[in-house]
């Protein structure tokens, strides 16, 4: 085998994230996907390429859509012998896919690929009611007209309400808000640091649209032009205004201004190899470095459901050698803001750094003016399998718009998952 | 397009290019007064007439695809009866969509004053026998100067195909100038990388269209609000898109990077972004005067500017601009819009000594009535009538215009600089 080459980030596409039921209501995640393909083909000048691979995912998927990345390429401007696959990891999906295309190219199997996902909360599968679908299943193995009858006899008229996607945790019951309020109370995140990072991360997005920083990582998609989440004006009087909506007592602290909300949206990144994109006069924005995905017991270990990523960050920086704070940018994917806030706090605790990460002394703080300096999706909005192209391809620009440096990815997911990878200025 | 109106007369539809036509399908009847300079044996299918026709039973021959005239040599008034006695005969017997193209020496160039006299005659000749030309035809002055002879393949091929459907009375300079050959006629822009600006929608999709077509690697730049369109237009036409708001501070530079980065350079420039924001002149509001003035004109001399100053254009290169006829004969309720495409004039002639210095050109295209989107949302009466008041009798197609940007960046067109190309049907406004 060939030495471990780097793969390379060439840039990305995105259509600007619609919160649901908005512009995108009537888009299908095959829609949508092959709309931001389509604009990185545009882009890249990739019509007809037959590249290695394509790796995107959904979280919310309908069963036809089995093969939903190939069908994309297939309607898309590329080559139609581009092999693409599916990868669902939550909300970690999109990084993940980066991951895999980018281990595929450092090992020599592929020369480029493209990474992505995509997400509807509009356009959302739902299911035939359970016990409707065990009768069905049971009337498609039937032998005969009478056996058949005598099961369609056993339908009743509840079970033609349907099953409609939760954003729940299937072993706890729980949403995520809920798990996300139990560790935001566990680390005494206030109501106020979190509606201050919400208005940083509107304040920093629209900061950076404005500045036609997103004029080569997003094309407009069905007459949305930015993120429709965005508020540029949004102040922490403003958000203060809000309700708690997550967590029970009188210490709920979790808004709908500073949790994300359900979206629609789509995001993919090229990757190649350095010599690939030298050969087509494609710069290079950054490298991708290592990457590591962690995963806790939030079930029954006491662990925080969206806490993986302060498990993963450490073993991430031990292997490296680097420090917390050898990083320039540090993109944290703002599920809710306490989550971003207790990870952070998690890292600045001795007894957790010792207890549960097994390090003499903790990780440290981080130069909060490096936190998400083009927003996060409190404010672009959190289409679940679309967020990690998203994060890639803006910290690669953000890096070779500085020309030098280091950046750091943390993405928490479903099932207590938690993706992190380091990139680096090419 | 809707060309039947009742109680109006029913346009000619014109004959359009398509590379796999010849370039022409029947005889071409060439001419020449005594003194002629330009060589035009190589033409398909021409027949040499020497005057007067009817000598030699040419008069009731035809239908011709085109008559050419060289005039090149005529000397004084005595002479242009030569052309009289060419043309008069033949003209009749154009096949529809015909050419009648007559060369000449400049005015400027000859120091006789009868000489002078003589050859700035053509140009009233061929203006009165475009609006006389019937059934698509067209009339156009080419000018050659002394030296320009080789160089007018280019020019010429426009002029005798349907590239040229809706450009008529029209005169054009060809001046001497190292001129590249062309390989293959088909694909004439073969390998040259062409930028065109304002390519999401309308006349600029179709000029990157047409360049393509003509063998050009487009890049593709508009808005970021247009993106959608933009990689509609760049995916068709195997090109690259590039969002960016040229209005925009750092958007010459962002271009310059991207155009060095990506391909190490431009061949072919147009300029074809512009807005409109109409109002009378009272109820024009400082907004309305200037953004179109940032977009049309500003953008347009920054762009150049940093262009040239970083040396992205390669040698040979082209910019095109478009301007507007609104730019030439002034419209009602566009102070702004023509105060920037007459702009754009100005600025063409003011670069083109320097830009022939590096063997490039710069020239400007100036479109009349074109069916867009744009004149689609136009009043009834206001749209018919700006569709009509042009010798043929018509409004023109995106691909009218794109066909003779074409034509500006081709390698061959080396010899016209500095120059306005109005694609307009010869309309009646404006000289």
């Amino acid at each position: 085998m060939a030495d471990p080459r780097r793969a390379a980030i060439l840039g990305g596409n995105r259509i600007p994230f619609a919160r649901a039921n908005g512009p995108y209501a009537r888009a299908s995640n095959q829609d949508m996907l092959t709309a931001a393909l389509d604009g990185l083909v545009a882009r890249f000048g990739l019509q007809g390429t037959r590249l290695g691979e394509v790796a995107a995912g959904a979280v919310l998927k309908h069963s036809r859509d089995f093969n939903l990345t190939r069908e994309v390429v297939l309607g898309s401007r590329l080559s139609p012998s581009t092999p693409a696959y599916d990868v669902q990891q939550a909300c970690g999906t999109g990084l993940e896919t980066t991951i895999h295309v980018a281990n595929k190219i450092a090992l020599g199997q592929i020369e480029n690929g493209i990474a992505g996902g995509v997400d509807t909360a509009s356009d959302a599968p739902i299911a035939v009611n359970e016990d409707l679908r065990r009768v069905l299943l049971q009337v498609n193995r039937a032998k005969g007209v009478p056996q058949r009858l005598a099961l369609l006899r056993k339908l009743r008229p509840t079970q033609v309400i349907p099953e409609t996607p939760r954003n729940a945790e299937p072993r706890t019951g729980m949403s995520m808000g809920e798990h996300a309020a139990i560790t935001a109370r566990q680390w005494g995140i206030t109501r106020e640091e979190q509606d201050q990072l919400a208005v940083l991360s509107h304040r920093n997005l629209a900061a950076a649209w404005s500045r036609g920083f997103f004029d080569d990582l997003a094309t407009p998609y069905l007459g949305l032009q930015k993120d429709q989440n965005m508020r540029p004006d949004a102040t922490t009087e403003s958000l203060a205004r809000l309700k708690p909506v997550f967590g029970k007592d009188g210490t709920a602290t979790m808004t709908a201004g500073n949790s994300t909300p359900l979206s629609d949206g789509a995001a993919t990144v090229l990757l190649s190899t350095d010599a690939w994109a030298r050969e087509h006069h494609l710069p290079v924005l950054a490298h991708v470095i290592d990457a590591e995905t962690a995963a806790v017991d939030y079930v029954h270990g006491g662990e925080g459901l969206l806490m993986a990523p302060a498990y993963a960050v450490p073993r991430l920086l031990e292997r490296n050698r680097l420090s917390l704070q050898d990083f320039d940018f540090y993109e944290m994917h703002e599920a809710f803001a306490s989550t971003v806030l207790a990870t952070l706090k998690a890292w600045e605790d001795p007894a957790f750094s010792r207890d549960r990460l097994g390090l003499l002394k903790p990780l440290g703080s981080i130069d909060r003016s490096r936190l998400n300096v083009t927003g996060s999706s409190l404010a672009a909005g959190h289409p679940f399998a679309a967020t990690g192209g998203r994060v890639v391809a803006t910290l690669a620009k953000l890096l070779a718009e500085k020309g030098s440096g280091r950046g750091l990815i943390s993405i928490c997911a479903a099932g207590g998952q938690g993706v992190v990878a380091i990139l680096e200025a090419a | 397009m809707k060309l039947r109106v009742p109680g109006l007369p029913a346009a000619t539809p014109l004959r359009r290019y398509s590379p796999d036509q010849p370039l022409v399908d029947r005889p071409v009847l060439t001419g020449s007064a005594p003194g002629a300079r330009i060589d035009l044996r190589w033409i398909p299918l021409a027949v040499t007439s020497h005057s007067p026709l009817a000598g030699e039973g040419l008069a009731g021959s035809g239908p011709w695809s085109a008559i050419i005239f060289d005039a090149t040599g005529i000397r004084d008034v005595a002479g242009l009866s030569e052309l009289h006695a060419f043309t008069a005969p033949a003209f009749r017997n154009l096949r529809p969509s015909g050419r009648l193209i007559v060369l000449g020496t400049p005015p400027e160039d000859c120091t006789d004053p009868p000489a002078a006299a003589a050859q700035r005659a053509l140009d009233g000749f061929i203006r009165s026998a475009g609006k006389e030309a019937r059934s698509g035809s067209t009339a156009n002055l080419i000018y050659v100067g002394a030296g320009a002879e080789s160089g007018l393949e280019s020019t010429l091929r426009f002029f005798l195909s349907g590239r040229s459907a809706y450009v008529s009375g029209q005169v054009v300079r060809v001046r001497p100038a190292k001129t590249p050959p062309t390989a293959d006629w088909t694909q004439p822009l073969k390998d040259r990388v062409a930028v065109v600006t304002g390519a999401a929608r309308g006349i600029g999709a179709a000029i990157a269209q047409t360049l393509a077509r003509d063998g050009a690697q487009v890049v593709g730049v508009d808005v970021p609000a247009a993106g959608s369109a933009l990689a509609e237009v760049a995916n068709t036409i195997g090109g690259t898109a590039f969002q960016v708001d040229i209005t925009a501070a750092d958007a010459p530079e962002r271009l310059a990077d991207y155009l060095e980065q990506r391909h190490g350079g431009a061949d072919v420039f147009v300029h074809n972004a512009g807005i409109t924001r109409d109002r009378s002149l009272v109820n024009l509001t400082a907004e309305n005067w200037s953004s179109v003035l940032a977009v049309n004109l500003e953008a347009q001399l920054r762009i150049n500017e940093t262009l040239l100053e970083r040396n992205v254009l390669h040698p040979n290169a082209r910019i095109i601009c478009i301007s507007s006829t609104s730019g030439i004969a002034g419209n009602r309720g566009q102070t702004n819009y023509a105060a920037s495409k007459a702009g754009i004039i100005g600025m063409v002639q003011a670069m083109a000594p320097a830009m022939a210095r590096r063997d490039m050109t710069i020239n400007a295209v100036a479109p009349g009535f074109i069916e867009t989107a744009m004149t689609r949302a136009m009043p009834f009466a206001t749209r018919e009538i700006g569709r009509r008041i042009n010798s043929l009798n018509q409004g023109g197609l995106p691909v009218d215009v794109a066909e003779t940007v074409a034509w500006l960046g081709q390698l061959g067109t080396a010899g016209v600089n500095g120059q306005v190309i109005r694609v307009c049907g010869q309309s009646i406004l404006g000289a």
